[in-house]
């Protein structure tokens, strides 16, 4: 449903004030939709049209679960796409209509000018409408059940991406001179520096042999490696060399194509969030609000930013660092000088009336992720402004419990959670284990295990679309473990942890 | 009109129904769906359903999190099931399902087989309904029927050339109206009652309770399907009998002997006073370890059985559950005593694998 003349007239409105502001988007397309419509969209990840799969309609059951119990409702929904796409709520008040499209805005300005969205299709609406009819295609062809385990596996694996990918250029451009670099070095071992008569006892003739022997060795492997460097976008290398059918590598591209479209939104959620309320904030309090709405107003908007304890949510967090950050900028508490300033009375009330709050954060949000953002902006007074804290699990109590408020704990621990958007590392090292084709991926090991049911129902996963078995390089409770599922059972056998360094070319 | 969503909502109500079903046995000798009953639905954790990834445990993982606390305060347990700070981290909750019994009787029904219940008598008991399916001319301004009445008035109005299109003021008069008007329809109703007993003295232990106790769930489960209008009644024995809510008819425990004659007494009475067998289907379950205070008394228990209870009941089910203590004689007795009688099960439970076959030994017959 288009919007009402009424909700267009409000519409109008609120979009003259974001441009005000500086705000800068694509065209935004309002619909207004019943809250089952809602659920519908929500279910599919926004778009109207995704291919078939039992995973929407699990979602859709939750989501209509909390609405019918009144635990959760969706107010506002936007995706990034040139138009954008915006829905609203029917039945939901006009002051929620407001504070929504004032939000909205927000988040397609930042869909436009964020840097980590700037290779995302632009045309996505169209593009998953088409993936869904390849798809519907696929199935009537192969039959629901094929293509749907396929699917499974596929999804399975999708956060095995890289995703710095988007800005890394492929290895198919590789040039002429690239292969002149690769021409054949005589190796050259290193010797320890000596005196003319010391020299063959400190660099004896037989170990600069062996030295040799040996760099040549890791080069001769290095180039037999497949893949030449550690592989971490797993979905793309299955994609180009397993032995797959062709509906089946498109599949693969699907499921890949979409886990790179969310990437970003997955990479910038604190600050997409934060600055989307932050707009919605500005706008409603210094424009759009009438008296009578300002209590609706402010109950929803607490709502929204509200904190249920111990948990993190992200509008409140980056609303308040982007204020945190303007507030800074304006008054030039950055830089040398206040860094070394000591006095913390002074730090406190430190203005020099610089007012470059509003620019800073316009440049924040359009060279920033998460990660940067947290990682630049978070001080520490914020996170005891925000009183922020670290948690951990306690076995002995089976309780989550608060470990420490400081500073670098927090600063650490979160961007832990932050980097690779909380996914662990795992990348492929070789493609030809034992010379006999097998999967060999790693898993860099941050400090945190796997879990480990579904690490070995994944490589199940995975060895179903590699067609040969895989292992998994990873570390269970401090103990080093290859994992292998060899396509009938899967096994653990325990390795050195010295092979952590990842293995370049494995033990033939 | 039919919307995109419902193909996918069914697909994954289908998959949900097929693991169920799947690991059906499992969830009825593990008995973890007692817990889990709101008042029409169950919800059965599943979290084989989701698509694993590679990702790390949230207990290993940790947070941060924002809010008031000291070092060392709680703020979520694992046995609360609130994990802290997973809002907006997706696939960390364990997936849960609900099913409604009804659904979960079907399963159960398919899974091991069972053959729908014939309730004895089905022509025998009638209810008498009404449903307001007409319409009438005359009637109480109450039944009035808006629609109805203002269609005759403007049908009226139309063909007496009253009727305005500027100003279209319909006005009902009395040969207008019509009202609602109920038809009452007689419709074989379906009464059942389950009498359970049990036998609490001293040998029968927690465990033998547990076994008891999912069994019924089951049963409950199976025949609330079958029947519309259930009712359960509750009888703890140990030398004497008495009837007990379902609560304390889990968590009671007495030290006595055992006199199983006195729970069939009660029940017999029980049956006699209120569950007249012309309106009833009865179905009384009675475990115990199998342990009886002397032939005497088993000998009367076969006497009530044979000449009372076997005559008022759809099906008289004695379950016997193996426990340390007891002799296990009981059964045996039964067996010798009323073996060719057709509407008596006897199933013995050694452990709770046995269960299920027990459930298919009681409810397999169809009665």
């Amino acid at each position: 449903m288009n919007l009402t003349p009424e909700l267009n007239y409000i519409r109008e409105e609120i979009e003259g004030y974001a441009r005000g502001y500086g705000l800068d988007f694509f065209r935004v397309i309002f619909e207004v939709l019943e809250f089952d419509e809602m659920n519908e969209i929500a279910a599919y990840g926004g778009y109207p049209t995704r291919y078939p799969h039992w995973r929407w309609g699990m979602e859709y059951d939750h989501l209509s679960k909390g609405y019918a119990y009144g635990l959760q409702k969706i107010y506002e929904m936007v995706i990034n796409n040139d138009p954008c796409y915006a829905y609203l709520l029917h039945g939901n008040a006009l002051v929620d209509q407001k504070i929504v499209m004032a939000h909205v805005f927000g988040h397609a300005d930042f869909f436009k000018n964020n840097y980590w969205f700037s290779r995302t299709n632009r045309k996505m609406m169209d593009e998953i409408a088409n993936h869904a009819t390849r798809m519907n295609r696929h199935v009537s062809r192969y039959g629901q059940d094929r293509v749907e385990s396929f699917v499974d596996q596929a999804l399975s694996l999708e956060n095995l991406i890289d995703y710095h990918a988007p800005f890394i250029k492929r290895k198919e451009s590789m040039r002429v001179s690239d292969l002149e670099e690769q021409k054949e070095e005589t190796p050259h071992a290193r010797r320890l520096k000596s005196k003319p008569y010391m020299e063959s006892f400190i660099n004896p003739a037989e170990v600069l042999r062996a030295e040799e022997e040996r760099i040549r060795e890791t080069t001769r492997r290095r180039k037999r490696a497949f893949p030449e460097e550690p592989e971490k976008d797993v979905l793309y290398f299955l994609q180009e060399y397993a032995p797959l059918e062709r509906w089946e590598r498109d599949v693969l591209s699907i499921v890949r194509e979409e886990a790179y479209y969310y990437a970003p939104q997955a990479q910038t959620k604190i600050m997409n969030e934060g600055w989307a309320a932050y707009w919605h904030s500005k706008i409603m309090t210094e424009k759009a609000l009438t008296d009578d709405e300002i209590i609706d107003y402010a109950d929803h908007h607490s709502g929204t930013l509200g904190a249920q304890p111990g948990s993190l949510n992200p509008y409140k967090v980056g609303i308040e660092l982007f204020r945190d950050i303007e507030d800074r900028w304006n008054r030039g508490k950055f830089g040398k000088e206040y860094d070394e300033c000591d006095d913390m009375e002074s730090k406190r009330r430190w203005d020099k009336n610089l007012g470059l709050g509003r620019e800073k954060i316009f440049e924040v949000r359009r060279v920033h992720n998460d990660v940067t953002f947290i990682d630049t902006f978070l001080t520490p007074e914020f996170v005891e402004a925000q009183k922020l804290f670290v948690y951990g699990y306690d076995k002995a109590t089976g309780n989550y419990v608060i470990l420490d408020r400081d500073f670098h704990g927090v600063k650490q621990k979160l961007l832990f959670t932050l980097t690779n958007c909380g996914q662990p590392h795992i990348e492929i090292t070789d493609a030809n284990h034992k010379n006999r084709g097998e999967l060999y991926l790693v898993h860099r090991h941050e400090g945190i295990d796997l879990k480990h049911d579904w690490a070995q129902d994944t490589l199940k996963n995975l060895a179903a679309i590699w067609h040969r078995p895989v292992h998994l390089e990873t570390i269970v409770e401090a103990k080093g473990k290859l994992i292998s599922f060899d396509g009938s059972e899967i096994t653990e056998e325990p390795i050195k942890p010295e092979s952590e360094p990842a293995p370049q070319a494995p033990e033939q | 009109m039919v919307r995109r969503i419902e193909k996918d909502a069914t697909r994954f109500k289908h998959i949900v129904r097929s693991q169920i079903r799947k690991d059906l046995k499992k969830y009825i000798s593990r008995g973890e769906l007692i817990g889990r009953k709101g008042k029409n639905l169950v919800s059965i954790p599943l979290p084989q359903i989701d698509i694993p990834h590679f990702r790390y445990g949230i207990k290993e993982r940790g947070g941060v999190g924002q809010g008031e606390g000291e070092a060392g305060a709680v703020i979520g347990s694992d046995a609360a099931g609130t994990g802290p700070g997973a809002g907006d981290q997706p696939g960390e909750h364990i997936l849960e399902v609900d099913i409604t019994l009804d659904e979960l009787a079907e399963l159960l029904g398919e899974e091991l087989q069972l053959p729908n219940i014939q309730p004895r008598g089905a022509s025998r008991i009638v209810a008498e309904k009404d449903k307001y399916s007409q319409i009438r001319r005359t009637g109480p301004e109450s039944l009035r029927h808006f629609k109805r009445t203002y269609k005759e008035a403007l049908k009226r109005q139309i063909a007496s050339g009253t009727y305005d299109p500027a100003n279209p003021i319909i006005i009902p008069i009395r040969e207008d109206k019509r009202y609602r008007s109920w038809r009452t329809t007689y419709r074989p109703e379906s009464n059942a009652v389950i009498i359970y007993m049990m036998d609490v003295s001293g040998s029968m232990g927690a465990e033998q309770k547990e076994m008891v106790r999912i069994e019924a769930f089951w049963i409950d489960t199976w025949l609330q399907h079958n029947y519309k209008n259930l009712e359960r009644r509750h009888i703890v024995h140990d030398a004497a009998a008495k009837e007990v809510s379902e609560d304390i008819f889990y968590h009671i425990r007495e030290s006595g002997g055992t006199r199983i004659s006195s729970a069939y007494t009660l029940c017999n009475q029980l049956i006699d006073e209120r569950y007249s067998p012309a309106a009833w289907n009865i179905y009384p379950f009675h475990f115990s370890d199998g342990d009886n205070w002397g032939s005497d008394d088993t000998q009367e228990c076969v006497n009530l059985l044979r000449n009372s209870l076997l005559k008022k009941v759809n099906m008289f089910c004695y379950g016997q559950v193996k426990s340390a203590y007891g002799s296990g004689k009981f059964i045996k007795d039964l067996q010798e005593a009323l073996g060719n009688e057709e509407n008596l099960m006897m199933s013995e439970i050694n452990d709770k694998e046995e269960i299920v076959d027990s459930i298919r030994t009681f409810l397999g017959k169809g009665k």
